[in-house]
């Protein structure tokens, strides 16, 4: 099992257990972890799994497609270290991964 | 959406589906463009023939010439987010632009430049700015409902709908409050269809968005000579992308910007109504929890579909479900057909508020366009109904609503309603 650290904006940490193969965002959403709407169910094209990857962990992540790129420049609190978290792979390389999540999904 | 002004004819055309059975004429013959169908209620059987016969379905003759029509959720997903083959331009709606007026507006452009128009005022609709603004429009929405009749008939469209997204308007332009309602009046022209009762002709569209254009270019050299602020009007004169757009293209955008504030939530401010009293169960469900609220609002901009389609130009010869559409070809995707495919969206034709998965809709379109106020609007439609259900045991629908004679703004212009106060 996949160990992935989420925090919040706030601070409130969750930590959750999931096989590889899926994405991280769906790793997020059935364990319930708030702050990720994944409003397109995956298919990079709404940006509201948006989420910053700690500097150790950014890469590792793999890179970015245009088109999450693109639907990134459509959010008003991007920085360098966000990613789509649906274009995350779960992989065994990213065990012990930390994400934080915004305080707004756009 | 500027650009979204449909037929030139009239209500009794030759092309009106209205009145007929769907099941029991040649496929090849649906065509959903015609108003008709829209405004008397009568699409979904249309939309569910096409979705399971023919569900990328050519219409080769049609009053706006011929068309595909995209009806299932998977393919219009498809189309919505492949720009390199499904272009925004000229229009996103299903008249062609040379055959009538349109206004360039960041809607109907391709990247790289709805990129950087959209990006220059997406922050005033970001959820950062929001928060700020939810109490104030929390206030102004307890004044508007504190001033409702008890108990008396009353049009919920114009004295709670419309007041409410103007209001709403005005405060996001910092346009002057006391004229707020000519908002209202240049998104209606518009999108007006001439002969549909609100305009009678071009000209008198023409005129209306010169009037428009002429006061909003006052406040823009108004806020051009002041500090950066946070309205629209602001950011848009003072953003890089922006401050030298030619003057069609500053009033294409103004008019995006009403019309996209405007008639979409205005209309699922409507719907919400309807559908919980054609839903009593759901409306007692709601009086039991209304921490249901935020999910139900997901529901009704699903079930209300408040726009009706989009539609994309192919820039290729490309091939969809086995269909070979053609450069050039229009294609509409159904946003109404696609919120009620049983293939992705369980019991599509129920209303449902604690419906699992809710904000997997189409409304609010996918990729690059995907609608820049859909915050703006969960947050005003989540207010209204927070609101309602403080001061009032029912908004009892007490006669039809009319509904808007349009196949691309599914709305309505009257709803009759009374009030019931809390026991």
């Amino acid at each position: 099992m996949i160990n992935i650290l989420f925090i919040e904006h706030d601070g409130t940490k969750h930590h959750v257990e999931v096989k590889t193969g899926g994405s991280v965002m769906q790793a997020a959403v059935s364990n319930g972890v708030p702050g990720i709407d994944a409003d397109c169910g995956g298919a990079c094209s709404c940006a509201t799994c948006h989420v910053y990857v700690s500097e150790e962990w950014r890469n590792k992540v793999g890179t970015m497609e245009p088109t999450e790129e693109a639907m990134l420049g459509l959010s008003t609190d991007r920085k360098d270290n966000s990613r789509l978290s649906c274009q995350i792979s779960v992989t065994d390389e990213l065990d012990g991964l930390v994400l934080t999540t915004p305080e707004f999904q756009f | 959406m500027s650009e979204a002004v449909e037929h030139q004819d009239s209500k009794q055309s030759k092309w009106s589906m209205v009145g007929k059975d769907p099941y029991a004429m040649p496929i090849e013959d649906i065509d959903l463009a015609h108003p008709g169908i829209w405004q008397a209620n009568e699409f979904l059987p249309f939309l569910q023939r096409l979705r399971q016969e023919d569900p990328v379905h050519y219409c080769k003759e049609s009053a706006v010439g011929p068309y595909w029509s995209v009806m299932k959720y998977k393919d219009i997903m498809e189309v919505d987010t492949s720009p390199d083959i499904y272009s925004s331009e000229p229009t996103i709606g299903i008249v062609d632009s040379f055959e009538q007026f349109t206004l360039p507006s960041f809607i109907s452009m391709d990247p790289p430049k709805h990129d950087e128009q959209r990006t220059v005022v997406q922050g005033v609709v970001a959820p950062a700015n929001l928060k700020n603004l939810e109490g104030l429009i929390r206030q102004r929405v307890s004044k508007i409902m504190d001033e409702l009749p008890l108990g008396e008939e009353f049009d919920w469209v114009k004295q709670v709908s419309i007041e409410l997204t103007t209001q709403m308007l005005a405060t996001l332009f910092d346009f002057p409050f006391e004229d707020r309602y000519k908002l209202t009046h240049w998104s209606d022209v518009a999108t007006a269809i001439p002969g549909g009762g609100v305009i009678d002709n071009q000209e008198q569209r023409w005129q209306a968005m010169q009037e428009c254009l002429a006061y909003f270019t006052r406040l823009w050299n108004e806020r051009i000579n002041k500090e950066p602020g946070n309205d629209l009007i602001s950011m848009l004169a003072h953003g890089e992308a922006t401050k030298n757009m030619p003057p069609m293209e500053y009033l294409g955008n103004i008019i995006l910007l009403i019309v996209g504030g405007n008639d979409t939530t205005r209309n699922s401010i409507t719907g919400g109504v309807i559908a919980l009293n054609e839903n009593p169960d759901e409306y007692d469900k709601l009086r039991h929890d209304h921490g249901l609220i935020r999910n139900m609002v997901s529901e009704i901009i699903r079930w209300q579909t408040p726009l009706a389609y989009m539609r994309r130009t192919a820039r290729v010869d490309t091939v969809l479900r086995g269909k070979q559409i053609k450069a050039g070809d229009k294609v509409i995707m159904w946003y109404a057909s696609g919120n009620r495919d049983e293939e992705v969206i369980d019991r599509p034709n129920d209303f449902w508020i604690d419906r699992p998965n809710a904000r997997h809709h189409l409304s609010f379109g996918f990729g690059l366009h995907r609608c820049m106020g859909n915050r703006l609007a969960e947050m005003q439609l989540r207010i209204v109904w927070e609101e309602i259900m403080q001061r009032f045991h029912k908004v009892e629908v007490v006669g039809e609503p009319e509904r808007i004679y349009s196949s691309f703004v599914k709305g309505y212009s009257s709803l009759p309603v009374v009030l019931h106060p809390l026991k």
